[in-house]
């Protein structure tokens, strides 16, 4: 008990280090594949959003 | 298992809902502005292209079996799928705006349970305004927004220098927020300057078709829409995930306890 309160404290316990790990990933490539791909169907498919977000284009 | 399971229903639903929005603003603001940037940057390829078809045409002439392959593969290359104008495009930049959102949310999201929890809309809103600062002010203030037809650095150095700022951006404010020092919050000052000092990958020329005063437009408009957009974002988020907990381990406190932290 004294080590879940101490860790909740500190905000990161074991138990959530796997799931916010798979989630930080899944962002990380959702981000990547819609503002950084170089597939010419997904540069132009995205187009507009890249430009509007300032990613870096073309 | 549950509380991935909540992190990306929170982050679907806010995403989604904030997506929308972005797509909404952007329909009236940037996209108008990108429309017709592309009117000039047309006009600029115009009458290079056919100077270009005619080198292929003599070389392929002149040269025969080596030539004719590579004119293929640029037809290729110039001929890759993209939506029509209008209703079409309109609806992939919609999908394009919200699968962005929700890979913002999910990022929000995350960094925010491993610093503690989003307990509300306040939180999710300050963490929205981080976001702005990590994924468009910073980035934007060595790599301005740009239209098409303007010239730009090659795309990879430009691409690594927006993630590097990125990051170091995410690192300072976090450093500065959750460092219990003085010199954390001097170390968070370094980092974040740091790529602005080594700078940005730097365009070879500034010669463009597009106005100057078209250009001015489209950048107070992206930002401005990206402000409201990472808002409403870092908000829904905050909502949601407050409201979202099932299955997760409850964290049994009493008031008083909770005062006393």
């Amino acid at each position: 008990m004294i080590s879940t309160s101490t860790s909740a404290a500190a905000g990161l316990s074991v138990s959530k280090i796997i799931p916010l790990c798979m989630s930080g990933f899944i962002g990380l490539f959702v981000v990547g594949f819609v503002g950084f791909s170089h597939m010419d169907v997904v540069h132009n498919a995205s187009h507009d959003t890249r430009h509007s977000l300032a990613f870096p284009c073309h | 298992m549950s509380l991935f399971r909540n992190i990306v229903l929170a982050a679907v639903i806010a995403g989604f809902l904030s997506g929308l929005l972005l797509t909404l603003m952007q329909s009236v603001t940037t996209v108008p502005l990108i429309l017709q940037a592309e009117v000039y940057e047309k006009a600029e390829e115009a009458p290079a292209a056919p100077q270009h078809d005619h080198g292929a045409a003599a070389q392929a002439g002149t040269t025969t079996a080596m030539a004719a392959p590579q004119a293929d593969a640029h037809e290729h290359g110039a001929e890759a799928w993209e939506p029509a104008d209008g209703l079409e495009r309109t609806l992939y930049t919609a999908a394009a705006d919200v699968l962005a959102a929700i890979g913002f949310a999910l990022l929000l999201i995350t960094v925010s349970e491993s610093l503690g929890t989003l307990s509300g809309w306040r939180q999710g809103f300050f963490f929205g305004l981080s976001g702005f600062a990590v994924f468009s002010l910073a980035p934007g203030l060595g790599l301005a927004p740009e239209l098409p037809g303007m010239p730009a650095a090659p795309l990879d150095p430009r691409q690594v220098w927006w993630v590097v700022t990125a990051v170091c951006t995410a690192v300072g404010l976090g450093l500065i927020a959750y460092g219990r020092t003085a010199a954390m919050a001097a170390l968070a000052v370094i980092i974040m300057v740091a790529p602005h000092l080594y700078g940005a990958p730097v365009a070879p020329s500034h010669e463009t078709a597009v106005p100057g005063e078209l250009y001015a437009r489209f950048v107070s408009a992206v930002f401005s829409t990206n402000f409201v957009f990472w808002a409403v974002l870092g908000t829904l988020c905050g909502v949601v995930r407050a409201r979202l907990r099932a299955g997760e381990p409850m964290l049994i406190a009493k008031p008083a306890e909770v005062a006393a932290r």
